[in-house]
């Protein structure tokens, strides 16, 4: 028996599998799939303070090894997700985390009171990284202040864990992952997508109607994991790390650069067992290299 | 509906002209139940710029030998790939994904379908036929070389041919078919000449070019006939969780994936009277 459990300050995980906001629905759309139970946690979809539409199709464009999303924090708000999708998911026995999205501080700590309400979910994920919205979202993970300030602003009214999603698309990923662990976040969480482009060369058009979106997928794996490396080095709160990750070997280097948790996102897409068999594949790397427990794997990178 | 995912084997790949190929899938365990619309997600192998999977409608399911067909058009590298499988091969695939059409009983219906469009008729034809309507099959194409198993449809009702330069069936758009025509609420426009209907189609299915099925949507709300339409939208999951495929309704975006792909046209915004249609009707 080898132990695959690990912490992310107050969340105790049965394992360090965890899916990636916006590309696991609220959990139900896997049901057919996969035990949902059986994973670490789940992400949910973004929730915002009022209902949003999202950006208009096409939002999706297929790239080597990933795809650009332009979906926009389309959701119905939080007063929605309190009285219609809350209650859904408190039959999950599993950490279910929120993320927490919008374009105003106000907007951010306005979800977070009503997220810390509810007792089912363990904790929020702040996302200030998102690039697919005119203001707000990404604008708040690209520069210190702005970090500083919405994580602050947060930390007031929310209780539990917090954690902070960054963006990648800073120069330096340190200075802001240093910044909101000093403005009280007790996770980080990295990497969002990077933004990026793509045109159809025949109709001289560019593919998404917003014409820059996000990318993610194994394409980005490479960044991500020089990410965290970095940002792990650096704080001493718990890193998430995730972008591209789709095997138990993707997962593993994450957790060697030293993150204590993992997120898969779009490989869920290409197949919805992907988490469930991550979280096989790392057990049996564990046997396989005699090793007790998962959390050895932390940091542990030769180097 | 309960979804699956599964290794199904290629036990017949048919190529019907330069661009179509029929694939006959079987599986191993028996196949759930499935409606005509439905739609599966494929995984492509070995296709370098081939990351997600690639949605598919049903075109048939048969029973005895439990096997999934899909009617595939070659128009890029996925699905090149796909249509150049080898007999015994396997391919994973997820199903039955999405909302398909709703069934009518014993109504006088019409199906329309346009280019590779015509995919989920097969089924759509067969189920209809089951359940005791008048099925109208509606074909069309730009040359004889794109209408696809016409004589297939035979067994389940009367088949209507247009090609835009004339050389199988009626010249012209597939909306400009006498067929239509004559089901006007001016009973002196019935010119077809074998036809019974009397101007009158309780229902109408389309699927095929946007243009087509916009045309077909707005003919069928000039005469009150209920209308469902079948959309192609990029898709990343297939499954209702990335939000990447949405439609505008009349209730903001909502997925094709999980609320379509085949949705009512008065549901759909911009598919109503009073926007422009893509096709003429004469
Ligand atoms: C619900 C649904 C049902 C479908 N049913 C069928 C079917 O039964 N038979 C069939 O042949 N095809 C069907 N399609 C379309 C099919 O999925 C695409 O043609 C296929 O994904 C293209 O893959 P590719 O790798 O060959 O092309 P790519 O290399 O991805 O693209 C080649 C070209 O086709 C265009 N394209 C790709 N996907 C789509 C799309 N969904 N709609 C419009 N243009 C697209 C691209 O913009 C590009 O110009 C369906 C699509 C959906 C969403
Ligand atoms: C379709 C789509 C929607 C996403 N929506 C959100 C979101 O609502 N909130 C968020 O923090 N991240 C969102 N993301 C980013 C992912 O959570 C993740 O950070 C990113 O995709 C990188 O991981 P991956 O390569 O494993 O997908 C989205 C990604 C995709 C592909
Ligand atoms: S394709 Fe992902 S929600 Fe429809």
């Amino acid at each position: 028996m080898v132990n695959l459990g690990v912490k992310v300050h107050k969340l105790e995980l049965k394992n360090p599998v965890m899916t990636a906001s916006g590309t696991f629905g609220y959990g139900k759309e896997f049901d057919d799939f996969i035990d949902v139970n059986s994973l670490g946690g789940i992400i949910v979809k973004a929730t915002t303070s009022k209902h949003r539409e999202g950006n208009p199709y096409p939002r999706m464009a297929e790239t080597p090894m990933g795809m650009l999303n332009a979906v926009g924090l389309q959701n119905k708000g939080i007063e929605y997700f309190v009285n219609e999708i809350y209650p859904k998911l408190t039959s999950y026995n599993t950490n279910v985390i929120a993320n927490v999205s919008d374009s105003t501080i106000e907007g951010y700590v306005q979800v977070a009171e009503q997220m810390n309400k509810l007792d089912h979910i363990a904790g929020i994920e702040l996302n200030i990284s998102c690039p697919n919205v005119k203001e707000g979202g990404m604008a708040f993970g690209t520069s210190c202040p702005s970090a500083i300030a919405v994580t602050k602003a947060v930390r007031e009214v929310y209780d539990k864990t917090l954690i902070v999603k960054l963006s990648p698309n800073v120069t330096s990923i340190t200075e802001i992952a240093l910044a909101v662990e000093e403005a009280g976040a007790d996770a980080i969480s990295l990497i969002n997508t990077l933004l990026g482009m793509a045109i159809n060369f025949e109709t001289r058009k560019p593919v998404l109607s917003t014409v820059t979106g996000g990318l993610s997928g194994p394409a980005i794996k490479p960044v991500a994991l020089r990410m965290v490396w970095q940002v792990a080095k650096a704080v001493k709160v718990p890193v998430i790390g995730l972008g591209g990750i789709t095997t138990a070997a993707d997962a593993i280097e994450f957790l060697l650069a030293g993150a204590t948790a993992v997120q898969i996102g779009t490989a869920n897409f290409i197949d919805p067992t992907t988490t469930v068999k991550v979280i096989s594949g790392i057990e049996n790397y564990l046997l396989r290299h005699n090793i007790s427990s998962v959390n050895e794997l932390i940091g542990a990178l030769d180097c | 509906m309960k979804k699956y995912i599964a290794d199904l084997t290629v036990t017949n790949n048919t190529q019907l002209n330069s661009k179509h190929h029929l694939l006959e899938l079987k599986a191993t365990a028996p196949l759930p139940d499935m409606v005509p619309g439905q739609f599966v997600e494929v995984k492509v192998e070995g296709s370098e710029t081939t990351y997600l999977r690639r949605p598919f409608s049903i075109h048939r399911v048969n029973r005895e030998t439990n096997s999934l067909h899909l009617l595939i058009k070659v128009v890029g590298d996925g699905t090149a790939k796909l249509a150049s499988i080898a007999l015994g091969e396997t391919v994973n695939v997820m199903f039955p994904l999405g909302k398909g059409f709703e069934l009518t009983n014993n109504k006088q219906v019409l199906l329309v379908g346009g280019g590779c469009g015509v995919a989920p008729l097969y089924f759509l034809a067969e189920k209809l036929f089951e359940q005791g309507n008048q099925v109208n099959v509606l074909i069309g194409g730009r040359t004889s070389a794109d209408i696809l198993l016409d004589d297939q449809y035979a067994k389940f009702g009367k088949v209507y041919i247009s090609t835009e330069d004339g050389s199988k069936g009626e010249k012209g758009m597939v909306t400009s078919h006498s067929i239509l025509r004559s089901n006007t609420n001016n009973a002196s426009d019935y010119t077809a000449p074998d036809d019974k209907l009397n101007g009158h189609f309780d229902k109408i299915y389309s699927c095929g070019p946007d243009g087509m099925m916009r045309a077909i949507a707005h003919y069928a709300e000039l005469r009150n006939i209920p209308c469902e339409v079948s959309l192609e939208n990029t898709m990343a999951c297939g499954i209702g969780a990335c939000l990447c495929c949405v439609v505008e309704s009349n209730e903001g975006n909502v997925c094709v994936c999980t609320e379509g792909p085949v949705f009512d046209s008065k549901r759909l915004k911009g598919w109503t009277m009073e926007t422009e249609v893509g096709c003429s009707l004469d």
